[in-house]
């Protein structure tokens, strides 16, 4: 019989506690008070604990209607899915070609690190900073202005570079392009080298690779990836009202506005459709992995 | 396949530097247009040359008290790295194996990575607004002088402020242990027990040796993220405000080159940390394998 080896484990559990209660104090909590309070009313001074649609209702006040075009809230919802769309369309095409350069054609390890790293940095610096970097360049007299006038190009400096869905949309990309680079990398790396060498000698060419082999793969990556870059625009009121010159619409917008008001419940229940809408597309986009499995 | 010199390659290598070059040229152009002289703008061309903008910003004028901001900012990072660092490496090591609640912890934490910031932000605001209103009634109930005269808000750095920006580096602590438990090579503690070390020893002289790497990442993770995060901080600093706090107000008040000053004093701030950290993992690896 075969002796069975003791392995000497402690039970640790214990010592996912404290991470479990700032989670609880800071995330749980607030989240289930936030649902609550968008059912309170609430008059300029105070919120008055209640169990009132009110705060519903007015955000949706003659958005069924259509008599007068789309009400205000379809219209910044409409105006967040726009900056989603065209963030998640260009930072997944330029995050997998990024991607693709490290995992394949980057063959030393300490050169792959390298320049792995040389895309995270900007990351662990400040986003107001990065967005305010933009003005030199796109301002007025910026730098694109300037150099296109001298070229002879344009005659007029082109206003639209700065404070416009454009630089939004720029400086989005410019923020959140690794957050599909580090998925999408990490599951090209899984990616067994023998296999695409097999396609390679069956005769396929490299576009046909990277759309039949390379992109099924990398399927949980994208979608990863996907879901941070979806998430984080669909809730953001920095980027969109910095580079929009507070401007543009955005309902992370909305709610930051009624916040500074102390409209709070009025805050409340617009975050609890916004979250909805998020969790739903979320939902939508795990059917297809196991996140756990990516690690 | 995947040659280097051949045409996919050439296509490649060029989307790859120019995202290089998108990433960075902004930055390196307002560090440049910071050293401008005196009557130096906000675009190009330069100036001049000349700390002047800095002087500016080291005398703090027209500007609101960014020192003191500043001074908080790097306290609170401190504060947060500290905080992630203990609290993920220990729940990292529960997590090795599977507890009562274990998958709801792990996608709880998950969910709080990308729930929209400004609903955390929203949430945790009011939690500590509704604790006002609790130690006010109670105040008042009671007769308790200094909460019906002085008492202000609950809302702080170190109280809610704090636990904001735990919900942002926490789950990339976790996420880093996942990723080096993972791979982790049990036999190593065996072989320690085997050798009679008891488990403290164990995870001191074996355990700990091998993940320090991964914990200065964490570490780097949680001062940074903390220092210059904003939106999650946007509503529970209270009455304090944080420098990117400061720093967000500035960029619709200020029309002269010291906020590009300011950016360059933070920016390389950011890059002495991340520079020291990389290079601290570099040295903790490279003594692993010798």
């Amino acid at each position: 019989m075969r002796k069975k080896i003791r392995i000497f484990q402690p039970k640790l559990s214990w010592l996912a506690i404290p991470f479990a209660l700032i989670f609880i104090a800071y995330f749980v909590v607030p989240l289930i008070l936030t649902l609550i309070v968008s059912f309170w009313d609430y008059t300029e001074y105070s919120i008055i604990p209640d169990f009132i649609f009110g705060n519903y209702v007015y955000i949706f006040q003659g958005c069924f209607s259509f008599e007068d075009g789309l009400c205000l809230t379809f219209k910044t919802y409409i105006s967040t899915f726009f900056f989603c769309f065209f963030t998640w369309l260009i930072t997944l095409l330029l995050g997998f070609s990024v991607a693709y350069f490290l995992a394949f054609y980057v063959n030393s390890l300490p050169l792959q690190i390298t320049l792995f790293l040389i895309c995270t940095i900007p990351f662990w610096t400040s986003n107001v900073i990065r967005m305010v970097s933009w003005i030199p360049l796109l301002g007025r007299n910026g730098l694109v202005n300037e150099t296109l006038i001298s070229f002879g190009l344009i005659q007029e400096p082109m206003e639209w570079l700065l404070y416009s869905s454009f630089s939004v949309v720029l400086a989005l990309v410019h923020l959140y392009t690794l957050f599909m680079i580090v998925p999408i990398f990490n599951s090209m790396l899984r990616i067994d080298k023998e296999v695409i060498e097999a396609a390679y000698d069956s005769g396929a060419n490299q576009f046909q690779i990277i759309t039949n082999v390379i992109i099924p793969l990398c399927k949980p990556g994208i979608i990863i990836g996907s879901i941070f870059v979806i998430t984080v625009v669909m809730g953001d009121f920095l980027t969109i009202g910095i580079m929009g010159g507070q401007q543009l619409a955005s309902i992370g917008k909305i709610i930051n506005t009624e916040m500074n008001y102390l409209q709070l419940p009025g805050a409340a229940a617009n975050s609890v459709i916004l979250l909805l809408i998020t969790i739903f597309i979320i939902i939508v986009m795990t059917k297809f992995i196991d996140i756990r499995k990516e690690l | 396949m995947h040659k280097i010199g051949s045409t996919g390659f050439l296509i490649f290598l060029s989307i790859f530097v120019s995202f290089v070059i998108f990433l960075y040229g902004p930055i390196f152009s307002i560090i440049l247009l910071s050293f401008q002289g005196p009557s130096g703008g906000l675009t190009f061309p330069l100036n001049g040359f000349s700390f002047y903008w800095f002087g500016e910003l080291w005398r703090g004028s027209g500007l609101v008290d960014i020192g003191a901001s500043f001074r908080r900012s790097i306290g609170l990072g401190i504060f947060v790295m500290i905080l992630t660092v203990i609290l993920s490496v220990s729940a990292g090591l529960a997590f090795r194996k599977k507890f009562l609640g274990s998958d709801l912890l792990f996608y709880t934490t998950i969910a709080s990575l990308i729930v929209p910031s400004i609903v955390l932000s929203l949430g945790v605001a009011l939690e500590f607004r509704l604790i006002d209103s609790l130690i006010i009634t109670f105040g008042e109930m009671l007769e308790i002088q200094s909460i019906v005269e002085n008492f202000q808000t609950s809302l702080g750095m170190y109280t809610s402020g704090f636990g904001a920006q735990l919900t942002w580096t926490l789950p990339f602590g976790l996420l880093i242990m996942f990723a080096i438990f993972n791979r982790f090579d049990k036999s190593l503690e065996e072989a320690s027990r085997d050798l009679g070390a008891n488990s403290y020893q164990t995870f001191w002289y074996v355990v700990f040796p091998i993940i320090a790497p991964s914990i200065v990442g964490i570490a780097l993770f949680g001062f940074t993220l903390s220092y210059d995060e904003l939106a999650r901080s946007s509503q529970v600093m209270g009455a304090t405000n944080t420098l990117p706090l400061d720093l967000r107000g500035l960029t619709t008040t200020v029309t002269t080159p010291i906020i590009y000053a300011l950016g360059t004093v933070t920016t390389s701030i950011s890059f002495l940390v991340i520079g020291f950290s990389l290079t601290l993992v570099y040295i903790l690896r490279h003594k692993k394998i010798r």
